[in-house]
């Protein structure tokens, strides 16, 4: 069993938490009910699903810019998630990782992140060592 | 900067850059000679709203002319959208910090026709992915999608961190598509830049286009970037002989690429799920991107001498440069005749579109834009695709039409 994934080097704090993970993308305004923190988008894999204080993981960022500052605002109310993991972020989701000060990690070095993590594994992310490690 | 020299404001945005630089790798800065900011209250929250007054209480001004996206609310026209006094509180809050920053308040996603379009090699700090898109590959400028916080903050600091397409290499073609049917109308081309969007899937992917021969208008590329940009975040594409960086396949580096065929199967399929003739429509919208002068002088046509139904509601959401023309022509008034509401300096989509759609009760929505019915379906609607003339002809009958 793997204990530890390398990754380009993040942006925010180190955290624990449990994995939520899907091959599919991500938009906070395209896909998530904000006020009541579930995927609403019946065609988003997580769709139903809770995304307060976990660890999702997913493919890339699509759309628009709203997500920078639904991050925040999102974060502002702690309903939001612990962190993001994607193969491949967009320039939007790191500036909104940024002002919300929320953990953000992409570019893994041993392939397809949404293989490698399973939901419900218990990780620590590290983004300014480029790392994500398994803590079970 | 980074000392707190030229305030918290600047410091803050400095600091800011530097962290989104550092994961991008950016080496260095690149001046920047605009910004242009998307922020509506409801993407802001009260939390965006505080932060960016607090920004604007140090007395910081921006450093290079700044502009902005659509508003949310458009504060002469809210009551009857459903939308409440505190979403309207939250957008004058929001629209007077901007003010006191010193930036201009455009409130539009269509400043590349109406504003000051960048030029070729302009490097810009540009927020709206439609905007970004559309002034990489048809301006051939250069600007990252900069959601607001880096927008603002380029505009506070006058750069921006230079990586991703403010570099030659990010530019180069990665995909090349070889399109079998060139679009007609709007919808088509929304459509279009919509299948190559979700092939290309990524940020980081620049698609090359072959097989448009005849060379497009200004909204046919808005709605194409527009709905590219949606499906796949893609921010940059070349077209084969029309886009500047690309009169040649060779230009953008397409030649050794494989190539992708984009058939209208593929088309079709793309469309399929938004098909619903024969269903009651509640609300029809033309929006994303606001509409041009000439949209709305198309729309006005449509109109003419029609009625909508009385179960239907249109909306149509344009820029205040523009509306004040399309007043003066007359289209405004032939619109408002068949029964539409026009907002100015809104977007439908980023003004509450699931308060305003629960307080209306729409559900089944209709556009001809691409763009907009991907991103809906998220606010609860039922959204729906057909062109322009099918979407007032819906509109008029209250069930959609082919």
């Amino acid at each position: 069993m793997r204990k530890e994934l390398k990754c380009h080097v993040g942006i925010g704090p180190e955290v624990k938490g449990v994995a939520l993970v899907a091959n599919d993308n991500f938009s906070a305004r395209y896909d998530l009910d904000r006020i009541n923190g579930v995927f609403s988008r019946p065609q988003h894999k997580l769709y139903g699903k809770s995304y307060k204080d976990v660890i999702l993981v997913l493919n890339t960022a699509k759309g628009g810019v709203a997500t920078a500052w639904m991050l925040y605002e999102m974060a502002s109310r702690e309903i939001a998630p612990k962190a993001i993991l994607f193969n491949s972020v967009n320039t939007i989701l790191a500036q909104g990782a940024a002002l919300a000060e929320m953990t953000m990690v992409d570019r893994f070095e041993d392939g397809d992140v949404t293989k490698l993590i399973k939901t419900g594994d218990l990780l620590i992310v590290c983004p300014d060592e480029g790392k994500v490690i398994f803590a079970h | 900067m980074l000392a707190g020299d030229f305030g918290l404001a600047v410091k803050w945005a400095m600091e800011h850059q530097l962290q989104v630089g550092r994961m991008f790798d950016a080496e260095d800065m690149v001046d920047v000679s605009q910004a242009h900011m998307m922020a509506d209250p409801e993407s802001l929250g009260e939390a965006g709203v505080a932060f960016v007054e607090n920004l604007a209480e140090t007395d910081v001004k921006v450093r290079v002319p700044m502009i902005t996206d659509p508003r949310g609310v458009d504060l002469n026209y809210y009551e009857p959208l459903g939308q409440t006094e505190n979403m309207a509180v939250l957008e004058r809050r929001f629209i007077a910090a901007c003010k006191k920053m010193g930036i201009t308040m455009t409130n539009t996603c269509i400043n590349y026709q109406t504003i000051m379009p960048p030029v070729f090699g302009d490097h810009v700090a540009y927020g709206d992915t439609g905007v970004v898109i559309y002034s990489n590959s048809v301006c051939g400028a250069r600007s990252n999608f900069e959601g607001g916080p880096s927008a603002l903050a380029a505009g506070l600091t006058g750069r921006t961190p230079r990586y991703g397409l403010h570099l030659d290499d990010n530019r180069r073609a990665t995909k090349r598509y070889q399109v079998a049917e060139e679009p007609q109308d709007l919808m088509d081309w929304g459509a279009l830049g919509a299948t190559i969007g979700r092939m290309a899937g990524s940020y980081w992917e620049v698609p090359v286009i072959e097989g448009i021969e005849t060379v497009p208008t200004s909204d046919q590329l808005k709605h194409f970037g527009a709905a590219m940009a949606s499906y796949g975040s893609v921010p940059l594409f070349h077209i084969a002989g029309i886009t500047p960086e690309c009169q040649k396949l060779e230009d953008a580096g397409g030649v050794d690429l494989e190539i992708i065929k984009v058939t209208t199967q593929a088309i079709n399929r793309l469309k399929e799920p938004f098909s619903a003739v024969g269903d009651l429509v509640d609300v029809v919208v033309f929006a994303a991107p606001q509409l041009s002068i000439i949209e709305m002088a198309e729309l006005a046509q449509l109109c003419r001498g029609r009625k909508r139904s009385e179960t239907t509601d249109v909306i149509v959401c344009t820029s205040a440069q523009v509306y004040s023309d399309a007043v003066s022509m007359g289209y405004v008034a032939e619109i408002e005749g068949f029964g539409g509401q026009v907002l100015v300096g809104t977007c439908f989509y980023q003004q509450y579109a699931r308060e305003i759609g629960e307080a209306n009760g729409w559900i089944r929505l209709l556009s001809n834009s691409a763009k907009i019915v991907n991103i809906l379906g998220g606010y609860g609607y039922q959204p729906s695709l057909a062109s322009m003339e099918a979407c007032i002809a819906s509109a008029e009958k209250g069930i959609i039409v082919k």
